[in-house]
């Protein structure tokens, strides 16, 4: 484990040393540039560095697996603040497809659509289809199940799940549960998984063991960052009791449209960018509607989030990474804690 | 029954239409729009909040954020298709009582309708 750090932080050096940068010269640099950040777990005790392009090299050894997380797409809004929505998942695809280290699968965690309508699921497909990993695991967002109770999206991406489209899977040891708290919400709260989904949740995770990784993804974040706005989910922290026991927990959301971080003991939360549109920062703005930045910008503000897993450390590394490249990440200063 | 309705024609529907053009053309005589109302949808939230009207008003409810919402009567009284920007939805109120309703797709967003 330390040399796995260690590893990274030579690795980091001798990018310095490429570039002619020394070390705080750099990480102020890579802090301006928003390049992303790596996150690793090590032990429960959270060690965060500023990313380094090379790791995905050093990354890609045999058995361990990379991940691409994309979020909040909203094929379908045509509004101001992203008039091409279309556009900016292409862009957020073609950069997964120019990847060194090849993603094993892409994990969309929601709001695939603005309206549910079944044109926009179709133009979603059809710019996915041009995304090299071919796996692709989805979970509806709220905007996903806004007809006939979210059949349309059952239909076509909750093929094989239970109740509102839960699941789970294994990769390489890993153990991932894709969660739905967009479902039956109730007046005046916030996301909600559900008795139903809570149940199964816990007899999904009995009987593993503690050493396994443990990534839940959800739409809506499953902790509290903002209620007034309704983001966090209602009954999260009974999910979290079930991992409670498991050495390492990473917990990946969207539904908020930037990136924000938060370690607690052996769980770590993660939100991504959206491909569509930035939304403001809690309590920024009157609401948490679509904001406008000059057209510029905007690739600034989206982006996708990639989630290396390397065995050896069993640790998940956490990059999120713009779709412009070598501009200010708007959230750059969310990422530290 | 003929004569009747040659009556209607003849005599009540002129004055109905003399009285909406006139309710129409005056700000002051309203009648009928007094007894509707409007509830706005910005920034993810329902204005005014509570609303009172008498049984048998109308409330139009206009989205006017950029995202979808709907409204939905908490005790399933009334509810919405998806509203996108600037769509509306109205429902008239036959009954008197309070009826608490929400945005399913943000259920922060609540309100009420107060029929007396």
């Amino acid at each position: 484990m330390a040399n796995n750090k260690q590893d990274l932080i030579d690795q980091n050096l001798q990018d310095l040393n490429n570039d002619g940068v020394d070390r705080r010269g750099f990480l102020k640099c890579m802090a301006w540039a928003g390049t992303g950040l790596v996150w690793t777990m090590s032990g429960g005790i959270p060690v965060s560095r500023a990313f380094a392009k090379g790791y995905g090299k050093d990354a890609a050894k045999s058995g361990d697996f990379t991940f691409v997380q994309i979020s909040d797409s909203h094929i379908g809004f045509n509004k101001p603040a992203n008039p091409d929505v279309t556009a900016t998942l292409q862009t957020a695809i073609n950069k997964i497809n120019a990847m060194q280290h090849k993603p094993d699968f892409i994990i969309h965690t929601g709001d695939l659509s603005q309206l549910s309508k079944p044109s926009e699921f179709d133009t979603l497909d059809q710019v996915l289809k041009g995304a090299s990993p071919k796996q692709i695991y989805f979970v509806p967002g709220e905007h996903d199940m806004l007809s006939d109770n979210g059949d349309e999206y059952l239909q076509r991406y909750g093929k094989g799940t239970k109740g509102t489209g839960w699941y789970s899977f294994d990769q390489k040891g890993v153990h991932f549960v894709g969660l739905v708290n967009v479902a039956n919400l109730k007046a005046g709260g916030m996301g909600s998984l559900g008795q139903d989904q809570l149940e199964w949740l816990e007899n999904d995770l009995k009987g593993r063991s503690a050493s396994t990784p443990v990534v839940l993804f959800a739409h809506i974040p499953l902790w509290t960052i903002y209620p007034d706005w309704g983001w966090g989910t209602d009954d999260s922290e009974q999910a979290l009791s079930y991992v409670k026991r498991f050495g390492s927990v990473t917990v990946l959301n969207g539904h908020i449209h930037q990136i924000m971080q938060k370690v607690e003991g052996k769980v770590s939360f993660h939100t991504a960018m959206s491909t569509a549109f930035p939304q403001p920062a809690p309590g920024s703005a009157p609401s948490a509607g679509p904001m406008k930045v000059p057209a510029e910008q905007l690739q600034q503000v989206l982006g996708i989030t990639d989630v290396n897993y390397v065995v050896s450390g069993r640790s998940l590394a956490v990059v999120d990474s713009p779709l412009g490249a070598s501009s200010p990440l708007a959230s750059g200063k969310e990422t530290e804690w | 029954m003929a004569t009747k309705n040659v009556w209607i024609a003849g005599f009540v529907a002129p004055v109905m239409l003399a009285v909406l053009l006139l309710t129409a053309a005056s700000p002051r005589v309203k009648a009928n729009d007094a007894a509707n109302a409007e509830v706005k949808i910005d920034n993810f939230s329902f204005g005014p909040q509570s609303v009172t009207v008498p049984v048998g008003a109308t409330v139009t409810w206009t989205n006017r954020d950029d995202i979808p919402h709907t409204v939905v009567s908490t005790e399933g009284v009334f509810k919405s298709k998806v509203r996108d920007t600037d769509e509306k939805f109205s429902y008239t109120f036959a009954k008197a009582g309070t009826y608490p309703y929400y945005c399913t797709i943000h259920p922060k967003m609540t309100g009420q309708i107060v029929v007396q």
